[in-house]
């Protein structure tokens, strides 16, 4: 069972990576490379909802708590935008103040989740002990 | 640093985020795993800072930010009981949920800081992004609290059912949907602003309302949900920005959380529509039913001693009500006694034991129970049969088999685990109340059952002192 979901893993990460390829080659021919951006973000998002389904299968259900933890300390990296919104310079945008108001309190909820999530994952997962 | 190297870079950390969970096939590579995650969350933010160099009040507020939200989240993380993850799990969602309303607001009132247009003149794709970003984010948001609050008693597990709710939630959503189509087209600055706080307030209501239906015992599936809402929210964001990392998160996250709950709702036999619809599950639904002149065999902790040390073969089966009792620990020891009067011990765990998604295993690691000893449902039923003594703790309708063989049982179809078929059944509860689902369970009665009724880690440490 699990060495069969290894298998289907592996492979489907191969042909995702091979129709990505495809995909992109085909869509830069076809377009003289003007796509919309909008449009390649959509694949990579589609494509990795792909790679997500066959990994997280392959989590063993004795982890299903960390795995949550940790998916919950990865989506953090909304901490990107909080980060742009605080370092907006008051020549660059009218609305800096504000965006700079939203920016910290993102900032500061997606920290506590940042180092609140891994922490508390690597703490669980310290505790899985082999047989002595 | 150039648009393409931060690019790259932010490719580079999605991919770790993805090894990052490849990591938890197995708890050996899981602790690599884990440093692959904060690997790629470091990359993540210095090419943010790299790429778009903030300004001197920017860099304070910056630091400041990240050393108070660090602060709390590490002395969260070092000081909350692992009974209490479910809770803290439902809170870290909350916060997600929060921050991607933050960050679409920063977005809709300085879009030149991403790059994404002027106050007014915003691109329409990035405001369809952006107000998806913010409903699912502040939907997560209210329904996380409202989790959190029922997960840790703050609120009663029962479902509470407002008339008419299907009708209101669907009016909401709909609401919900108009907003965000004049969202997208309106011009002007106060009208966006305005309508963007309206979509925020509207999606905080919704996001309410979805949850108080639902009762305690699907909450495994609802932190789940969450889970999996927080990932969408994420990712929608991550469409406003053009963010790689951020896009490819928000995916797996998305799928992840959609697994689980696709796992737990298989583990209780209902359909993930009806949890979603509510209303199942109260903290216990009064008396099981007509008892009858049907006896129980009742045992004391002696009993159980003599008949575990004269075993070959013990199956620990815990539940949530060991996780209350903080009987682990003593378990643990019990287990060990009867490794060294040569007796084979081993744990079953069900699919939706405790409040969340592995939360059993969780908790059995930290009394240090190695974790090749611990088995899931569908690697240890067929073992029931050669088994001496299945000693049941804090455990109820997961181990009814009117689930198995009565079709007219409300519970009927779910997986249990076949406790019965094994040549003694040791049931350690507190009285013969019902479980979770209110219904009563048959097992009680069969003859090779014996209750030993008590407080679970009073019953455990007496049987360990019989041992």
């Amino acid at each position: 069972m699990k060495a069969y979901a290894q298998e289907a893993a592996t492979g489907a990460a191969d042909s995702a990576a091979q129709a990505a390829d495809v995909a992109a080659e085909a869509v830069a021919a076809a377009t003289g490379g003007a796509i919309d951006p909008t449009v390649f973000r959509l694949s990579i998002f589609v494509l990795a909802i792909f790679v997500g389904y066959y990994v997280v299968w392959s989590v063993t259900p004795a982890l299903h708590t960390p795995l949550m933890s940790v998916t919950n300390a990865i989506s953090s990296v909304i901490v990107v935008g909080a980060l742009l919104a605080t370092g907006v310079s008051f020549m660059e945008a009218e609305g800096a103040i504000w965006a700079k108001v939203f920016g910290f309190i993102a900032l500061v909820l997606a920290s506590v989740n940042i180092f609140g999530g891994f922490l508390v994952t690597q703490r669980m997962l310290a505790m899985y002990k082999k047989k002595k | 640093m150039t648009a393409n190297l931060a690019a790259i870079l932010y490719l580079v950390s999605g991919v770790l985020f993805i090894l990052a969970l490849r990591g938890l096939s197995h708890p050996e590579t899981s602790r690599q795993g884990n440093y692959y995650g904060m690997i790629g969350m470091a990359i993540a933010v210095v090419t943010t800072l790299a790429a778009g160099v903030p300004d001197g009040l920017g860099w304070v507020l910056i630091v400041i930010g990240i050393s108070i939200g660090g602060a709390i989240g590490a002395i969260t993380a070092r000081r909350i009981p692992m009974t209490a993850m479910p809770q803290l799990v439902a809170a870290f969602h909350s916060l997600v949920g929060l921050a991607a309303v933050f960050v679409a607001a920063g977005a809709l009132y300085a879009p030149e800081a991403f790059g994404i247009g002027h106050p007014g003149h915003i691109h329409g794709a990035s405001l369809i992004e952006m107000s998806i970003g913010v409903a699912v984010g502040a939907l997560t948001f209210t329904g996380s609290v409202i989790a959190f609050a029922k997960l840790d008693g703050r609120m009663s597990g029962k479902p509470i059912m407002l008339p008419g709710r299907h009708i209101l939630n669907l009016a909401i959503f709909i609401l919900l949907i108009v907003l965000v189509v004049f969202f997208v087209q309106t011009e002007s600055v106060i009208g966006q602003r305005s309508l963007f706080w309206a979509i925020t307030i509207v999606a905080l209501i919704l996001g309410g309302l979805i949850i108080i239906p639902i009762g305690g015992a699907d909450m495994p599936v609802v932190v789940s949900m969450l889970n999996s809402y927080s990932g969408w929210a994420a990712a929608g964001i991550g469409f406003t920005l053009g963010n790689t990392a951020l896009i490819i998160t928000g995916a797996l996250v998305g799928s992840s959380g959609a697994i689980l709950s696709y796992i737990m709702c298989k583990g209780m036999n209902r359909s993930f529509i009806s949890v979603i619809l509510g209303g199942f599950g109260g903290e216990s639904a009064g008396p099981a039913g007509d008892l009858g002149d049907r006896t129980v065999k009742q045992g004391s902790a002696e009993d159980a001693a003599f008949i575990m040390k004269n075993a070959g073969k013990v199956v620990i089966v815990p539940g949530y009500g060991m996780a209350v009792a903080q009987a682990q620990h003593a378990l643990r020891e019990m287990a060990d006694t009867l490794k060294e009067e040569g007796v084979e011990v081993k744990y079953a765990i069900h699919p939706v034991a405790g409040r969340m998604p592995g939360h059993m295993n969780v908790l059995l690691a930290e009394a240090q129970v190695p974790y090749e000893e611990v088995f899931e449902l569908e690697d240890i039923n067929s073992e029931f049969a050669q088994t001496d003594v299945a000693f049941v703790i804090g455990a109820n309708d997961v181990t009814n088999p009117a689930a198995r063989d009565d079709p007219s049982s409300p519970i009927y179809g779910m997986p249990i685990l076949d406790v019965d078929k094994s040549k003694t059944v040791l049931f350690v509860k507190r009285s013969l109340g019902s479980g979770y689902a209110g219904i009563d369970n048959t097992l009680f009665y069969k003859d090779n059952n014996m209750m030993l009724f008590g407080d679970a880690k009073k019953m455990v440490e007496e049987i360990v002192k019989s041992l």
